[in-house]
């Protein structure tokens, strides 16, 4: 039987506004559920002291500075290495089996669960290349994560440079490389820095990799060869183990500002380059 | 014609009495395994302008960008038979495309400035060729722009974005901005086919002051355009297969009042009429 247009018009059109409103009010409701929670018990001492009898009292310095240290050097190391990558294949190269390999590979590294990372850098970074439990070692590990993000959305913004801009340059002998640097890099990073935007925001909330290689050391990390306890590490002890319940919520609230803070200012500093430069 | 030199019925003999800039000796362009132009032999004086007239499709753009080897960037392109600059074959391995390109500068048919300001576009160029110091460059972009009649337009303006410009002054920019890097021939690919009649005068008026100076080499689909500006002119066809041949080259007033070939004739007159 054919239904009235109208009224399949009318069913289509619920079903999607309830769709919508389900995921708005899922969102809202974690966010808001777990800043209730957690805000209270944000205090001057939890920002800036360190974590004393396994996280029951305390604040949580060293873990912020661990959080932020981990994720610095992992966006320090994928970065290049992602936008170069993604540069190599739209730019210095054609299409061929070698660049369908790369994506292939790409793509598959982005499938591989959190845990598996974690452990080959564990193996990898802690125990062959003797950097034991480290920023390092976790920074590394959080860069091999992001990377295949990065790469994706890099492409994807450099892509959508107009093609003329391109030949312009090279019309006036500019280089591939000039013409990167000068025209491509310029036009292509709001996108590229969504993509490291999103790859710093897997970092802030990465458990798994992290616990694994990073360790979960509540002592103020010195050097980059510190072992040190993320955010996230030190929320999954503390509910997994019920040392503090309270302590857990204002950790994950903290984390939860952490992001969107991190968000929001990217978003200002793209905005207001792509302001000057038009 | 304006410029004074009138050529002799014969191409050959007719353009041995001036100074040949670019030359093709039977050039062959494939893309793939598509031909899309063959044996083209032709010669382009110094300082004048060349049309290039002829149907849709017949490859008078992809013979444009055989000078300055844009085609190099197209997968699969691929050029046989001799292309020459002063002499000199620019197909050869050792050529230094940089070089060619700064030598052979191209204006594109849309009005294509960078989403930069003003200055910076016409900047552009020569910053990737040499350092100079800011009131090296400051000359630079004041002479390019005179020399492109944009100077009176823009010179209180010159750190507003090249967007905000009409897109006549735009063009003229993109002039300006290949002017910048000095070089000797200018290619030029509709450069008025986006623009309003007003606009096309003025670019056209630029052209012909241009030519004292530089080689200009234009397509164009405007018989009106061609007759009014160019020196010599050259009509393409497509052939069976597709592939673009040159029909006839001479100079414009011939080509125009008195076709050798019965094409060109159909061609220029149906245009007309």
């Amino acid at each position: 039987m054919r239904l009235n247009p109208r009224i399949s018009q009318k069913i289509a059109k619920t079903v999607i506004w309830f769709a919508a409103i389900v995921v708005l009010v899922l969102l809202f409701s974690i966010i808001i559920y777990i800043l209730s929670k957690g805000i209270p018990n944000i205090t001057w001492q939890f920002l800036t002291e360190i974590p004393s009898d396994m996280g029951r009292s305390g604040g949580i310095l060293s873990c912020i500075v661990g959080t932020l240290s981990v994720t610095l050097v992992a966006t320090v190391v994928a970065t290049p290495l992602g936008v170069g990558t993604a540069f190599y294949l739209t730019e210095y190269t054609h299409e061929s089996i070698v660049t369908k390999i790369i994506r292939f590979s790409a793509e598959s590294l982005a499938g591989i669960p959190s845990i598996v990372y974690g452990l080959f850098g564990f193996i990898f970074f802690v125990i062959y290349l003797k950097l034991g439990w480290s920023i390092l070692s976790g920074g590394l590990t959080l860069a091999m994560m992001i990377l295949p993000t990065i790469i994706r959305t890099s492409e994807e913004a450099i892509h959508t440079v107009h093609p003329m801009y391109r030949e312009v340059s090279f019309s006036l002998g500019g280089t591939k490389w000039q013409t990167m640097i000068k025209i491509l890099i310029p036009s292509a990073l709001p996108g590229i820095a969504t993509g490291i935007i999103l790859g710093i925001g897997r970092c802030v909330a990465e458990t798994a990799a992290v616990i694994l290689t990073a360790g979960s050391a509540l002592q103020m990390p010195v050097s980059i060869f510190s072992p040190a306890r993320t955010m996230a590490v030190h929320f999954y002890i503390l509910a997994r183990e019920s040392i503090s319940l309270e302590k857990a919520f204002a950790t994950a609230a903290l984390l939860i500002i952490l992001i969107l803070i991190i968000n929001i200012g990217a978003n200002i500093l793209v905005n207001r380059f792509v302001a000057k430069s038009h | 014609m304006r410029t004074g030199f009138v050529l002799g019925d014969n191409i050959r003999t007719g353009l041995s009495n001036y100074k040949i800039k670019l030359q093709t000796e039977n050039a062959c362009l494939y893309y793939g395994k598509f031909q899309a132009l063959r044996n083209i032999t032709l010669r382009i004086p110094e300082r004048s302008i060349t049309a290039i007239i002829g149907p849709s499709g017949c490859g008078k753009s992809s013979f444009l960008r055989i000078f300055n080897r844009m085609n190099d960037l197209i997968t699969g392109a691929r050029v046989e038979g001799k292309v020459e600059l002063d002499g000199q074959l620019i197909y050869e391995a050792h050529f230094d495309i940089v070089e060619l390109r700064k030598k052979v500068g191209m204006v594109f048919q849309k009005p294509n400035p960078f989403p930069m300001s003003i200055y910076d576009n016409i900047a552009f160029g020569p910053k990737q060729h040499n350092r100079y110091t800011k009131s090296e460059l400051d000359k630079i972009v004041e002479s390019s722009l005179k020399q492109a009649a944009l100077w009176d337009e823009v010179k209180d303006k010159l750190g507003q974005s090249a967007l905000g410009l009409s897109g006549g002054q735009q063009q003229r920019l993109c002039i300006a901005r290949v002017l910048a890097v000095e070089p000797e021939v200018i290619l030029m690919d509709e450069p008025c086919s986006a623009l309003d009649p007003a606009a096309t005068l003025r670019i056209e008026d630029l052209m012909r002051t241009l030519a004292e100076l530089y080689t200009i080499v234009i397509v164009t689909h405007n018989m009106q355009q061609a007759a009014r500006v160019s020196d010599t002119a050259a009509f393409f066809m497509m052939a069976s297969d597709r592939a673009g041949e040159l029909v006839e080259y001479g100079s414009t007033s011939q080509i125009f009042t008195n076709p050798r070939d019965k094409r060109t004739e159909d061609y220029i007159t149906g245009c007309f009429g």
